[in-house]
């Protein structure tokens, strides 16, 4: 980018929402994805959505790669500005503009931190239930571009379910308005879904109309401890089976298990090949029958130890070893990779077993936790970036487990999107066809590709 | 301030420095939790405020891909070293420290500003530090004007480096150390302590300082208050000037060490945490390290000490009727993680409402000298800090650190509110006076 450029971004945004120094540009040279950085050009931070329409005119018109950013906290390198260039940073849109309790939706500007809305609506015994494991961060554009899930994915479903509307930046400046507040729609192609979990391939996201439901009453947690992998998995398929939807489905592996009770020592046995972690949540009355229908089922599937949490602190030290799993395992090694190959619910077992087999093959570690009610695995990947040798390894062994992943009628992603990191095996997922069909979606819709470019789909 | 300082040229000065942090920074996993929990990334939403963000720019400079810049500086200077984001990481990375290293990083090849050179070379010299601070009490009133009814008092006239409205502790025409002996005997002791004072009680809130040793008298403890004692070395440390903050460390260990004392006994949570830190500090010397270990192993803090060692007195508890709520210093509650104690301290006075405020352990904004440099973002925090007081309706504000007390007392008067800030263990010694008039 010359001088300017950028003098002319700062016209659009104003002098001190453009950043330049190599200092600032350094610390958005990266997100949480390990193995991926490049240094932009400019960081512009736009007030308004008419800043952005201009910023992207401006950048249409000079071909300038346009990377827009939220709090920077997904797991496949979707921000790193591969090619420099504007890192877009939405954070000055951070207001909640409405909270309809008639209809049950909120619209939001699209750097409002998740936590923050949910706390929002709270007060009105509403929840937005998407919650990836960053929700105190991740702002709502950033998971709706991600269609990022959580912990409730099996009842609640994940962002798209809850996306209504969006107020949409296309490459050429125009100004998108998409869906609304109607829970029937169907007046064209759906739009709002095409933007969700586009990963700022296709627009920038600028406003965003959602979905609120009821918060639970209650909630009941429970814990099961199995020494047999496939009697968990039968477990899963079991509760579902008795037609109990629980809000969380947690599952993790033996590997996890040992980590977890060496850092956090939470009392769960060595040898456990699984540990199930169960809440249903509802009226009352409903959740205490559900509850002892999960206990029936669990114990008539084997489990050694079954554990129904009586009050809070109860659910709390249930929930600790689950905590703990992530921080317990990226404490073993410096980098972590946290990946999200996702099988259908009746394959869990068979995909816990492939990463085992591929983990001792390739002599690296991995912990495997993860939504087992709704197939979404988490193979977490413990090594060190900066050694050579080993990284080898730990590439060969994605490639076993993606590939596994898809085996199974599975997918390389349930919820963290597909960026860089997994756009390796996007074909293999997608084949030719598939992956025309989206290239030619992108080009549709940003014909110079400024947008992300070389993400999600690749180069076009 | 403008040469550019590259990795090689800090690694030709002291070759560990930069070397043995690679591990550390690496452990940073760059999810990005930090950003939930650090007071000025939520004001500023830029990345370089973060912890992230900081250790990414240390990393940068170890690779060589940037210089250590004035940018740098400025970048590594904006952290209020409330260790919120060290609390809160998964991967138990210690941002705080690392910090806290790329300051010293800056200052070993850079040399210090040259505001703080002038300070610390002041700090340097015991009497000097304590006579040039004592004219500033006695002539004080010129420059400074007390508000009625606080401890607290604004500039007559604009003082560099100062907001013109903002208030702060009034400088005391008579340190508490010349008001005390050094042994202050009590009847049949059941304890004997040293008080280290730490330079805010003892130039500013002299009333505090009055509190400890009333409340020590009061549980037949003998003070012991070492007339030689000097700041704890905290401001000079966490400015990146290791080898004078060992210096004093030092200095304190042997001034401690002449009085064979129980316990030790800290009234702000800084400096008690200090003297505690005092062995990582002198790490790698074996005698100092085991020296310093002895102290640390002494050190309370005082409702530390009150509630965990002695069992204060409770028959004789007067009633103090208010509504009182509590902000748990950084220090406290992260770096020395106490914050039951002093809890249980006010809960035992009679009479006393005590009600928790949202968000009662965020940090005030205050962070040492942070509020001098950047005063319209530590003021921005500490908004948030003074709307949380507002809402519980409460007197009085507890807490256990000088400089808490007087940014939030600030907060209070620019919000144009009314409540007093007080040190908690005031609150004690006010309801052991309100015993005896019974």
């Amino acid at each position: 980018m010359q001088t300017t450029h950028i003098e002319a971004l700062k016209k659009i945004v104003g002098q001190d929402h453009v950043l330049t120094s190599p200092e600032d540009l350094y610390t958005y040279s990266y997100d949480a994805t390990p193995g991926h950085a490049h240094m932009p050009d400019a960081v512009v931070i736009p007030g308004n959505t008419q800043e952005v329409s201009e910023v992207m005119k401006f950048a249409n018109t000079n071909k300038i790669p346009v990377y827009t950013r939220g709090s920077g906290t997904n797991l496949s390198a979707g921000t790193v500005p591969t090619k420099g260039g504007i890192v877009l940073l939405m954070t000055r849109f951070n207001k909640i503009l409405e909270v309809d309790l008639e209809n049950l939706v909120a619209t939001a500007e699209v750097g409002v931190v998740v936590a923050d809305l949910n706390e929002e609506v709270a007060k009105s015994g509403l929840i937005y239930p998407p919650d990836p494991g960053t929700v105190a961060t991740a702002t709502i554009g950033g998971t709706i571009s991600e269609n990022a899930g959580g912990l409730r994915g099996l009842k609640y479903g994940v962002s798209k379910h809850y996306v209504m509307g969006l107020e949409v930046v296309l490459a050429n400046g125009d100004i998108l308005k998409t869906g609304g507040k109607n829970v029937k729609d169907v007046s064209g192609y759906d739009m709002t879904k095409l933007f969700t979990g586009a990963e700022g391939t296709l627009g920038v996201l600028t406003k965003a109309i959602v979905k609120l439901v009821p918060a639970p009453e209650t909630k009941k947690s429970m814990m099961a401890i199995f020494k047999n992998l496939d009697d968990a998995g039968k477990s899963v398929s079991d509760i579902i089976a008795a037609k109990i939807i629980p809000a969380t489905l947690e599952i993790m592996d033996n590997a996890t298990i040992r980590t977890v009770e060496d850092y956090a020592k939470v009392g769960l046995p060595l040898d456990a090949e699984a540990v199930l972690l169960i809440e249903v949540d509802g009226i009352p009355e409903v959740v205490e029958k559900e509850a002892a229908k999960v206990v029936d089922v669990l114990k008539a599937n084997n489990a050694d130890k079954v554990q129904l949490a009586k009050d809070d602190a109860e659910r709390d030290q249930l929930w600790a070893a689950r905590r703990a799993a992530l921080p317990a395992l990226a404490k073993l090694r410096p980098t972590t990779y946290v990946e999200d190959a996702t099988v259908p619910r009746s394959k869990v077992p068979a995909f816990l077993k492939a990463v085992k087999e591929i983990a001792e093959r390739n002599n690296v570690t991995i912990g495997t936790f993860g939504h087992a009610g709704d197939g979404n695995m988490h193979p977490t990947i413990v090594c060190d970036l900066r050694n050579k040798e080993e990284m080898e390894r730990v590439y060969k062994a994605m490639d076993e487990m993606f590939k596994a992943a898809v085996e199974l009628n599975g997918t390389l992603s349930g919820e963290h999107g597909i960026g860089l990191g997994k756009l390796p095996w996007m074909e293999y997922q997608h084949g030719p066809q598939g992956m025309n069909a989206m290239k030619a979606i992108k080009r549709a819709l940003d014909p110079n590709l400024i947008l992300n470019p070389g993400k999600l789909v690749g180069e076009c | 301030m403008t040469k550019q300082i590259t990795a090689s040229d800090i690694n030709a000065q002291d070759k560990e420095l930069l070397n043995d942090l690679q591990d550390a920074l690496a452990n940073c996993m760059k999810c990005g939790n930090c950003m939930a929990v650090c007071p000025i990334y939520k004001e500023t939403s830029k990345e370089s405020s973060v912890a992230r963000g900081k250790l990414a720019l240390m990393e940068a400079v170890l690779n060589g891909t940037l210089p250590i810049s004035a940018a740098f500086d400025t970048v590594m200077a904006k952290c209020l070293n409330c260790k919120s984001c060290t609390s809160k990481c998964p991967c138990g990375v210690k941002a705080d420290e690392l910090i806290l290293r790329g300051r010293q990083a800056a200052v070993k090849t850079r040399g210090l500003h040259p505001i703080k050179k002038n300070v610390f070379r002041l700090l340097r010299n015991r009497q000097l530090f304590d006579f040039a601070l004592k004219m500033g009490g006695t002539f004080g009133g010129i420059t400074f004007k007390k508000i009625p009814g606080k401890m607290a008092a604004v500039s007559r006239f604009p003082m560099p480096g100062m907001d013109p409205k903002r208030a702060t502790a009034p400088i005391s025409a008579s340190p508490l150390r010349s008001q005390y002996p050094e042994v202050i005997k009590v009847d049949n002791p059941k304890y004997k302590v040293g008080f280290f004072t730490g330079c805010t009680i003892n130039y500013m809130y002299t009333d505090v300082g009055q509190s400890v040793i009333n409340v020590l008298k009061e549980n037949n403890v003998e003070v012991v208050i070492p007339s030689t004692q000097h700041c704890c070395g905290t401001p000079v440390y966490v400015s990146g000037d290791v080898d004078l903050a060992k210096e004093m460390a030092k200095k304190t260990i042997e001034t401690f060490e002449k009085f064979n004392v129980d316990y030790i006994i800290g009234a702000c949570g800084s400096c008690t945490e200090a003297l505690k830190e005092y062995p990582h500090w002198l790490h790698g010397d074996k005698e100092w390290e085991a020296r310093a270990q002895k102290i640390a192993n002494k050190t309370r803090e005082i409702s530390e000490f009150l509630v965990d060692v002695l069992d204060f007195r409770k028959d004789t508890l007067g009633p103090v009727n208010a509504t009182v709520t509590m902000h748990d210093p950084c220090h406290m509650v992260r770096g020395l993680k106490i914050t039951k104690q002093p809890r249980e301290v006010l809960k035992a006075i009679p009479g006393l409402n005590f009600v928790e405020m949202k968000d009662c352990d965020r940090c005030c904004g205050s962070g040492g000298s942070f509020s001098l440099a950047n005063y319209e973002l530590s003021r921005k925090i500490n908004d948030k800090k003074v709307a949380n007081i507002a809402k519980t309706k409460a007197d009085i504000v507890a807490t256990s650190c000088g400089t808490c007390r007087m940014h939030i007392q600030d907060g209070i008067l620019q919000n144009n509110m009314n409540q007093d800030v007080v040190h908690t263990i005031q609150l004690l010694d006010k309801a052991y006076q309100a015993g005896k008039r019974k």
